[in-house]
């Protein structure tokens, strides 16, 4: 035993269990994600199942997607108040995701395992995505145009007819949603520009005679919008009424008829007619109309491309303001400030800077940035607008500026210890040829530099795309309306507020209404974040592998 | 052919002693009563020496004697340690170098530098010849083209290179960088060359090049060279100098210091019985 202690043998065991413990956590956290938020989109089986009400005897039918199952103690399930047989320990009990939340109030549903009769797979069930109101579950009867039935769901037709009405519904309403955007957009914008002339006009209190020229032609103007906008209005009202006309007439399990509106409707699958192959065709649409749709139903359907969109845009800010700035500290601790007590101080409190809790650079920026500069800035550019605020509150610029700040220390320590590596010989060799002090910096130093700024870059990108508690307070929302970057001038709005995934994730999980619709969306969404950040850390490892290529010398 | 006469001719200037005084020579650098101290340790204890002018000059001495400080003197160097302090003067053309409101920038352009380990920067071969000019705001493609192939042929690297031009640098044998770091410092042109130790770094045969290399380049100029090797300083050198804790011990024609020694210190040390 001594022995084997003397060897080291017991170092190498304890050092590599070290290691495989942390690997398999790891990997536990990933598959764990990756498991539960991928196999959302999978398309389940529809089931059907006649359900026995233990104490009226009474027998109803329930049909929906099983999600899960689990193993409860009977005890438990007494006191739930449901009658089990006495000797049995243990039941099992099914969640159904029934959908039809207009008709039965709840779509998702307990059953336990042994009220339930044989569970069949009915083919010819549809499955109905809605716009509101979540899914559909039911049987086709008929499809009805301007109330009256053109075609029966067991006439050959139907698939066809119903296909071509369904797809002329959704161009429809694309159109719609393209001219509400791209064309009531413009207006609108074109009238707040006017209202926010016309005010500032009244600020300014210039020329009467001139106000009033400006004011009749800005009226004019005006005049014209309303009447495009109106043109606007009848095309939209035409195109929904057409899109109103097609119904599809649905049968519940219980037998009770519904009538969908086909505008209401986003897509029909039927999971249980479909070969494996088109499943997976099925599967691999949902992931992609996750990632490039926005959220509907309080962020518990449809995707999450502007979250994605946010997060993206707000790195990519917060890193063109962090690694200037950063660096640029960095030299001249380095290489210009006189390395004493002062510097030692400035430096360590810059070190230090990276341990405060990021809410508390959260509070900051708003209060900082947010109220005093976005105030000021209100109060000086945008006065015409007040008082409803342009930069005076949260936004994309402000959450970019924050993180900034959060990250940069570590652009800056990392960026120093690039500048430390760096051999004194090629420093003197430079001096040496007469280069001054700068020109030995800018042309030979930094270059040489650079793979450590990029090592700072990728650790402030990891630390900046992961962050939500300061951006809770300083741009990041539930649901913003519009994306920071659109076709409006000046292209990207750094005032608008954005979704960003970090926050997507608290949101879905924990503040929303629908518990069950959105638990596996919070693992997909985790899911999206993680290949993100591991994207974007790629990205900037490649740039820094290639500049250490292009910067190598015999003294790393 | 061209190199066995080289070699000739060393050996004939070592076994044929010709007595030469130094002090009647032309002179390039002069330097008086030089002391220099790092905070309070005194590296030099008042140096007086006359550098002549296209020759030659080898400083020998044991490690910490002073050399590789007083070679770093004469393009101030040394004015990049912070507690160095130095009095005295170094005379360049006549004109002390450590005269108030000197350009060193302008000063280390007249004396070149190269290093005991050879210091390319993260740059082609091309751009790393092209620096010194650069800086000087020379950016005329083919002004530079011309002193880019000058240098390194000036150097001996031209013809290993030529196909090679925009490679990086660092892709080059330690020989091959420091005739790099050589054709770098003469781009510029400059008066004098100093050299701390540029063989010590290197392989028999590239040390045999960079000793043939200093040969060619004393027609043009003024080169002082520091190192350890006795038998590299007998075989360059025209002048050497032998110094000892911080002192100039004995400076005689190369010949003579290490035939005929005056000093018994300096007999001890070229005998090997030290350093």
């Amino acid at each position: 035993m001594k022995q084997w202690f003397r060897s080291g043998t017991p170092w190498i065991w304890l050092t590599g269990g070290a290691v495989t413990i942390s690997i398999v956590m790891v990997v536990g956290l990933l598959s764990l994600i990756a498991v539960r938020g991928l196999s959302h989109f999978w398309p389940g089986n529809v089931a059907e199942v006649e359900i026995t009400n233990f104490r009226t005897g009474e027998v109803s039918s329930v049909m929906g997607e099983i999600v899960r199952s689990e193993t409860i103690t009977a005890t438990l399930a007494r006191e739930g108040g449901n009658p089990i047989d006495e000797g049995q320990d243990l039941v099992t009990r099914y969640l159904f995701k029934q959908g039809n939340r207009d008709q039965l109030g709840t779509d998702f549903v307990w059953h336990f395992g042994n009220t339930m009769e044989t569970v069949n797979y009915p083919q010819g069930a549809f499955v109905v995505e809605r716009r509101e109101w979540g899914n559909f579950y039911g049987f086709p009867v008929a499809l009805m145009t301007d109330g009256l039935i053109t075609v029966t769901a067991d006439d050959e037709a139907f698939p066809a007819q119903l296909s071509v009405a369904l797809e002329r519904a959704i161009s429809r309403a694309n159109e719609q949603r393209q001219i509400e955007r791209r064309e009531v957009g413009r207006i609108n914008t074109a009238m707040e520009r006017i209202r926010l002339e016309l005010r500032g006009m009244e600020l300014q209190g210039s020329d009467e005679a001139q106000v009033a020229a400006r004011r009749a032609e800005l009226e004019q103007q005006t005049a014209a919008l309303d009447a495009e906008y109106d043109v606007l209005r009848q095309q939209m009202d035409a195109l929904q009424q057409e899109r109103r006309r097609d119904a599809l007439v649905m049968r519940m399990t219980d037998g009770r008829e519904v009538t969908l509106n086909l505008s209401t409707i986003i897509a029909i699958t039927q999971p249980n007619d479909m070969s494996l192959m088109a499943k997976f065709g099925q599967y691999f649409a949902k992931i992609w109309e996750f990632l490039t749709t926005e959220p509907r139903e309080a962020n518990t359907e449809g995707g999450i491309f502007p979250a994605i969109f946010g997060t993206i845009t707000m790195v990519f800010i917060m890193s063109i303001m962090v690694t200037p700035f950063g660096i640029l500290a960095a030299i001249y601790l380095r290489e210009y400030a006189k390395q004493g007590p002062l510097t030692r101080i400035i430096r360590i409190s810059v070190y230090n800077l990276a341990g405060v809790p990021s809410i508390v650079f959260g509070v900051f920026g708003l209060g900082f940035f947010v109220y005093f500069l976005g105030g000021n800035i209100d109060r000086i550019f945008y006065e015409a607008a007040l008082p409803s605020p342009t930069y005076g509150t949260p936004g994309l610029f402000w959450a970019s500026l924050t993180l900034a700040l959060l990250t940069l220390p570590v652009v800056i320590v990392s960026t120093e210890e690039g500048l430390a590596r760096i051999p004194s010989t090629v420093r003197q060799g430079s001096l040496a040829l007469g280069a001054t002090k700068s020109e030995t910096l800018w042309r030979v130093v930094v270059p040489l530099a650079t793979p450590g700024m990029m090592t700072g870059l990728i650790l402030a990108i990891a630390r900046a795309a992961g962050e939500v508690a300061p951006l809770m307070l300083v741009g990041v929302v539930k649901l913003a309306p519009n994306l920071p970057v659109d076709g409006e001038f000046p292209f990207i709005h750094l005032e608008r507020k954005i979704m960003h995934l970090g926050f997507h994730i608290f949101d879905v999980g924990f503040q929303s209404p629908n518990v069950e619709a959105s638990r596996p969306l919070v693992y997909a969404t985790a899911l999206v974040l993680v290949l993100l950040i591991v994207m974007l850390n790629l990205t900037a490892i490649s740039i820094r592998n290639r500049l250490r290529e292009k910067y190598r010398s015999d003294s790393d | 052919m061209e190199k066995q006469t080289e070699k000739l001719t060393i050996k004939t200037h070592l076994s044929a002693p010709s007595e030469v005084d130094i002090n009647s020579l032309p002179s390039k650098l002069e330097v008086k009563n030089l002391r220099l101290s790092y905070g309070k340790d005194e590296a030099l204890k008042g140096i007086d020496l006359v550098i002549p002018e296209k020759r030659v000059t080898a400083f020998i001495g044991p490690s910490g004697c002073g050399k590789s400080t007083l070679l770093r003197c004469f393009n101030r160097m040394n004015d990049l340690v912070d507690s160095c302090t130095i009095t005295g003067e170094i005379l360049l053309d006549g004109d002390n170098i450590y005269k108030p409101g000197i350009d060193v920038a302008e000063l280390r352009r007249q004396i070149g530098m190269v290093f005991q380990k050879p210091n390319p920067f993260p740059k082609s071969i091309y751009e790393n010849v092209a620096y010194g000019l650069r800086l000087q705001g020379v950016n005329d493609r083919r002004t530079l083209d011309e002193v880019v192939e000058q240098s390194l042929r000036g150097a001996a690297l031209w013809d290993e290179v030529k196909d090679r031009l925009n490679d990086n640098a660092f892709g080059l044998s330690g020989g091959q960088q420091q005739r790099l770091v050589i054709a770098r410092a003469i781009a510029i042109e400059p008066e004098v060359l100093l050299l701390d130790e540029p063989a010590s770094a290197l392989d028999p045969i590239s040390t045999l090049k960079i000793e043939e290399l200093i040969n060619d380049l004393k027609e043009q100029y003024t080169i002082v060279i520091v190192t350890h090797n006795m038998q590299q300083a007998a075989r360059v050198s025209d002048q050497t100098a032998f110094l000892y804790m911080g002192e100039l011990i004995e400076y005689a024609d190369t010949n003579t210091l290490f035939t005929t020694p005056a000093k018994k210190q300096t007999e001890d040390y070229i005998t090997g019985r030290y350093g």
